[in-house]
C-alpha cells in the first residue's frame, strides 16, 4: 500500500475534488464563451481605425470636391489659399513631396544599399553586432530632431557654400530625411540579402568569384524583391514626413524645381493649415483633407506596391 | 470528516474489486472502445476503420512504422487531435459507455481523466512546484496545504521525488531530459486521471533515462490503464500487456504482448517485428 | 585545344581582386556614412544644449524670457500621454494579437485584418492627426486636451504592438500550449497561464519600443492644435498640455527671431533623448534578461 502511488492514497483524492469543483464551473464556462467575442470586438479596432480614416478623408474632400472642381485641384500650379481670390492647385505641393522624397532617395538608396552589403556580405559577425544596433539608433530619433538639426544646422552648413541657398530650402530637409531613411533600407535589404541560402553563394566562390562578383551576380539578383520593395517602402516614409520639411522648407507654395528654394509639401501643408485653426467649414479647412486624401493614397498604393513586389518576384531557393 | 471519506473510499474500492472480480472472471473492463474510426487531416486518410478495445489497468502498447496512423491515434483518445486544423473524424470511440466525439462532450473533462505524456518532454517554463501544481489549480483546487500535497504525492509516484524535493521552487529547465518527462508524468498525475497516454515518451531520452522510465510505467499500471506509442519494438515487448500494430492507417494486428511477438498471425507483423521493413 | 588561356586570366584576376578590395572599403564608408551623421548629430545638439540644461530648467514654466523658461509642463504632458498610450495600446494591442494568433479561424478574414494591420504601419502620422483632430476633439468634443492626444498616439503606434505581440505569441512552442491542453485545461486558461506568460518579455519589448515611438511623435500633435504657450500643467485627462516634441517644435520655429531658443530646443532633445535611451534600455534589458529559450 505504502509505494501505491496512485489516487487512492494520502488524505487528498484529487479526482474527488475535481469533480466537486466541476460543478461550481459555470463561472470559468461563461469566462470560455464571452473571451473570443470580447476579443473580437478588441481586434475590430484596427479595423474601425482604417474605416474612421477614410471615411474621414473622404467625406471631407467631398465637401472640397464641391467647392473646388477636382480638375482644379489636380492640375492648378497655383495655391494661395489665405488670399482674397483664393486658388486650390496642388501642384505645387506635389511638386514638393515628390522633390524633396527624390533628394532623400537619392541619398538613402545608395549608402542603404551599400551599408546592407557591407553588412551581409563583407562584415564579420562581430563587426555587424556592433553596426547594425548602431544604425537602428538613427532609425530612432524622432523626426522633430532631425528637423531641428536639418534647419540649425545643415542648412547654414550648406549655406556657407553656396550663399544663394535661401534659409528654408528643400535641399537640406530632402538629404536628412534620406539619412533618417538609411537604416530603414539598409536593414530591410539586408535581411533580404540574408536570407540567401549561402550554398548559392558558394556556388559562385568555388568557381573563383570574387566576393564583389558573387554579391552582384548572385546575391544581389536573389535579393532583389526584397530590394526593391525596401526603395518602396523608403520612399513611402519619405512621401509622407512631415517635421522635417515643415520646420527647414518653409512654407512658400512655389511650384519650382529648383531645390535651392523653399517649397511647401503636402504633410507641411496639413500642418500649417491645421494648426492655424482654420474655421472649421471654410474652405481652406476642407482643403485639408483633400490633401491628406490625396497623401494617404500615395502612401498607401506604395505600401501595396511594396508587399506586391516582395510576394510576387520572391525568388524561390 | 477525512475518516468519513476515508470510509467511503475504501467502500468505492471494494466495490470496484466485486465489479471487477465479476467481470474479471473472464475479462476485464474496457475503457476505450474505438468502432469504425476514419480521420482525415485535409486530404490524407490517416486512420482507415479502426476498431479497438483497450481494456482497464494494462498497458497497451501501440507499434508500426513512422506515418502509419499510431500517434494520431492516441492524439484521438483525448482529442488533442483536433488542435491540428482540418482535421475530420467520423466513427465513435467510447469511453466508459461515452462517445467521446459527441460535440458537447467535454474535451476539458476527457483531458482531466485521460492524461497525456509527449515525445519531447515538455515542462513550462516555471519551477517544479507550479508545473506539478498547473492541473489541479486550474481545475479549481487552491488550498495550499493540500496543492502541497498533490505535489509531494505525484513527485513521488512519477518517483523523482527524491531527486528534487531541495529545489522544488527552481526552474523545471534546469532539470535534465530524463528527470523533464518523470516531472511531465508527474505533472499528469497530479489530477489523478484514469488513462495515461504516451506518445513514444522515451524516444528524446538516452538509454539510462529510458529505463526509469519503463520502471515507472510498471509501478504505474497497478493505478492507471496506460496506453504507450513506441518506436522500438523491445520497450513494447518489454512492458505491455497488449500490443496493437499499425500500418498505413490500419490497425494489422491486436493481440496479447505475448503472441505478437512470438507467434503473430498477420505476415505483416511478422516482417515489421522481426526488422524487414520500418 | 584550350578554351581558356592562363595568362589573360592571371591578368584579369588582378584587376578583379583589386576592385573588390577597393569596393570593401566603399561600402565600409557608406555604412559609416549614417553612423557619422548620428555622432554628429548628437555632439552638435549636446554641445548647443548641456550648458542649459540645470534644475530650473527642467522644473520650470514656460516663459518668453529664455533665461527663466522650463519645461516642467512639457515633461507633465508626455507623461499624461503615456499614461493614456500605455493601457490602451498594451489592452488593444494584446487583445487583438491574442485574437488574430489564437482565436480567428485562418482564412480570408484573418488575411485581410493582418493586410489591414501592415497598410495601417504605414499611413503617415498626420493622417492619424487629421483622424484624431475630427474624431476626438470634433466630432466626441474632447478639445485638445490629454485624451484626445493619447488615443490619437495609441492608434498610430498600435499596429507596432500589435505586430511584436502577435511575433511573441507566435513564438511560444506550440508544445507548452498541448501540455496545458493534455491536463484538461480550457482555451482560456492557456492563453491567461501559459502562453501569456511566456509571451510576455516580447510584448513588453514591443510595447516599449512603440511608447518611444509615440513620445517623439510631433506630427499629430501639430494637427490636434497643440499648444506651446502659458497654460496650466495639466491635472487631468481633460486638460489641454502641450508635450515635449511640441516644446521643441515651437522654439526651433522661434529661433530665427530669439537666437537662445535654438539652445532651448537643444537642451529639451537632450531630455528627450535621455528619456528615449531610458525607455530602450528597459526594453533591451528585459529581452535579454527575460526571454525564454526553448
Amino acid at each position: 500500500m505504502a509505494a501505491n502511488g496512485g489516487s487512492n492514497s494520502g488524505a487528498v483524492n484529487v479526482r474527488e475534488m475535481i469533480a466537486e469543483k466541476k460543478k461550481k464551473k459555470n463561472l470559468s464556462n461563461f469566462t470560455e464563451k464571452i473571451i473570443p467575442p470580447i476579443l473580437f470586438l478588441i481586434a475590430s479596432i484596427s479595423l474601425l481605425t482604417t474605416v474612421g480614416i477614410i471615411l474621414t478623408l473622404i467625406t471631407e474632400a467631398i465637401e472640397f470636391f464641391k467647392r473646388v472642381p477636382f480638375w482644379e485641384f489636380y492640375t492648378g500650379t497655383v495655391l494661395k489659399p489665405m488670399s482674397q481670390n483664393p486658388e486650390f492647385g496642388v501642384l505645387p505641393l506635389l511638386n514638393g513631396t515628390l522633390i524633396s522624397t527624390a533628394i532623400a532617395m537619392l541619398v538613402a538608396g545608395p549608402v542603404g544599399i551599400m551599408s546592407a552589403i557591407y553588412l551581409s556580405e563583407y562584415a564579420s559577425d562581430r563587426a555587424r553586432r556592433v553596426l547594425k544596433p548602431m544604425l537602428e539608433i538613427l532609425a530612432g530619433i524622432p523626426t522633430i530632431v532631425y528637423g531641428f538639426f536639418a534647419f540649425t544646422f545643415v542648412t547654414p552648413i550648406i549655406r556657407y557654400f553656396f550663399p544663394e541657398v535661401e534659409a528654408t530650402n528643400i535641399l537640406s530637409p530632402g538629404i536628412v530625411m534620406g539619412v533618417m531613411i538609411i537604416p530603414m533600407i539598409a536593414s530591410l535589404s539586408e535581411d533580404a540579402m540574408s536570407a540567401v541560402p549561402n550554398s548559392m553563394r558558394e556556388g559562385a566562390l568555388a568557381l573563383g568569384a570574387t566576393k564583389l562578383e558573387t554579391t552582384f551576380k548572385v546575391v544581389i539578383p536573389a535579393a532583389l524583391s526584397g530590394i526593391v520593395s525596401s526603395f518602396v517602402l523608403g520612399i513611402s516614409r519619405a512621401i509622407g514626413e512631415t517635421m522635417i520639411v515643415t520646420i527647414a522648407s518653409g512654407s512658400s507654395k512655389n511650384f519650382t524645381f529648383d531645390i535651392t528654394q523653399s517649397m511647401q509639401t503636402m504633410t507641411a501643408y496639413i500642418v500649417e493649415v491645421a494648426g492655424g485653426e482654420a474655421p472649421a467649414g471654410s474652405t481652406i479647412y476642407y482643403s485639408l483633407y483633400a490633401v491628406a486624401l490625396t497623401l494617404f493614397v500615395f502612401t498607401l498604393l506604395m505600401n501595396i506596391l511594396a508587399r506586391y513586389v516582395s510576394r510576387k518576384f520572391r525568388e524561390e531557393y | 470528516m477525512s475518516a468519513l471519506s476515508e470510509n467511503q473510499k475504501i467502500r468505492v474500492k471494494i466495490n470496484d474489486k466485486e465489479v471487477n472480480e465479476s467481470a474479471a472472471s473472464e475479462e476485464k473492463r474496457a475503457v476505450f472502445q474505438t468502432k469504425n474510426l476514419n480521420l482525415w487531416y485535409s486530404e490524407t486518410h490517416a486512420l482507415k476503420d479502426i476498431n479497438l478495445e483497450i481494456k482497464e489497468n494494462e498497458v497497451t502498447a501501440v507499434i508500426g512504422p513512422s506515418g502509419c496512423g499510431k500517434s494520431t491515434y492516441i492524439k484521438t483518445l483525448n482529442r488533442m487531435v483536433e488542435l491540428v486544423p482540418g482535421v475530420r473524424i467520423t466513427g465513435e470511440i467510447k469511453y466508459k459507455d461515452k462517445n467521446i466525439l459527441d460535440k458537447d462532450f467535454s474535451v476539458e473533462e476527457l483531458r482531466t481523466q485521460v492524461g497525456m505524456v509527449f515525445q519531447k518532454p515538455n515542462p513550462f517554463p516555471k519551477s517544479i512546484y507550479e508545473n506539478i501544481a498547473y492541473g489541479p489549480k486550474i481545475h479549481g483546487i487552491k488550498n495550499k496545504k493540500i496543492l502541497d500535497e498533490i505535489v509531494e504525492k505525484s513527485l513521488r509516484g512519477a518517483s523523482i521525488w527524491d531527486e528534487v524535493k531541495d529545489r522544488l521552487h527552481e526552474n523545471a529547465y534546469g532539470l535534465s531530459g530524463g528527470q523533464q518527462q518523470r516531472l511531465c508524468i508527474a505533472r499528469c498525475l497530479a489530477v489523478e486521471p484514469e488513462v495515461i497516454l504516451m506518445d513514444e515518451p522515451t524516444s528524446a531520452l538516452d538509454p539510462k533515462s529510458t529505463l526509469r522510465i519503463e520502471e515507472l510505467v510498471q509501478e504505474l499500471r497497478k493505478d492507471y490503464s496506460i496506453i504507450i506509442v513506441t518506436h522500438n519494438m523491445q520497450q513494447a515487448a518489454r512492458i505491455s500487456d497488449k500490443t496493437a500494430f499499425f500500418l498505413n492507417g490500419e490497425v494489422v494486428e491486436f493481440d496479447d504482448t505475448d503472441k505478437i511477438f512470438t507467434n503473430p498471425s498477420d505476415q505483416r507483423t511478422e516482417d515489421y517485428i522481426s526488422g524487414r521493413f520500418g | 585545344m584550350k578554351h581558356i588561356d592562363e595568362s589573360v586570366v592571371q591578368r584579369r584576376m588582378k584587376s578583379r581582386i583589386r576592385n573588390n578590395m577597393i569596393l570593401k572599403q566603399v561600402f565600409f564608408v557608406a555604412t559609416l556614412f549614417g553612423l557619422f551623421f548620428l555622432a554628429v548629430l548628437l555632439i552638435r545638439v549636446f554641445s548647443q544644449g548641456i550648458s542649459w540644461i540645470n534644475w530650473d530648467f527642467i522644473t520650470g514654466r514656460l516663459s518668453t524670457d529664455p533665461d527663466r523658461a522650463g519645461i516642467m509642463g512639457a515633461i507633465l504632458g508626455t507623461s499624461w500621454l503615456m499614461l493614456v498610450v500605455i493601457p490602451v495600446t498594451f489592452i488593444v494591442g494584446v487583445g487583438t494579437a491574442i485574437y488574430l494568433e489564437l482565436y480567428a479561424k485562418q482564412g480570408k478574414f484573418h488575411n485581410f485584418i493582418a493586410t489591414n494591420i501592415s497598410n495601417l504601419a504605414g499611413v503617415p502620422s498626420i493622417v492619424y492627426g487629421l483622424l484624431g483632430l475630427t474624431l476626438f476633439v470634433r466630432t466626441m468634443k474632447f478639445g485638445n486636451v490629454v485624451l484626445a492626444g493619447g488615443l490619437t498616439l495609441s492608434l498610430l503606434v498600435l499596429p507596432i504592438v500589435i505586430v511584436a505581440a502577435q511575433e511573441a505569441i507566435r513564438a511560444v512552442p506550440q508544445h507548452l500550449s498541448e501540455a496545458s491542453y493534455g491536463m484538461g485545461a480550457t482555451k482560456w486558461q492557456t492563453v491567461k497561464k501559459i502562453i501569456l506568460p511566456a509571451a510576455l518579455p516580447g510584448i513588453l519589448t514591443g510595447a516599449i519600443l512603440a511608447l518611444s515611438r509615440a513620445i517623439g511623435e510631433t506630427a499629430p500633435l501639430t494637427v490636434l492644435g497643440i499648444p506651446a504657450l502659458l497654460i496650466p500643467f495639466p491635472g487631468s485627462l481633460f486638460d489641454t498640455f502641450t508635450a515635449l516634441p511640441m516644446q521643441i517644435y515651437y522654439w526651433t520655429l522661434d529661433s530665427s527671431l530669439v537666437a537662445e531658443y535654438a539652445y532651448l530646443a537643444a537642451a529639451t532633445i537632450i531630455v528627450l533623448l535621455v528619456l528615449l535611451f531610458l525607455l530602450n534600455s528597459i526594453a533591451i534589458f528585459i529581452r535579454n534578461r527575460f526571454q525564454q529559450r526553448y
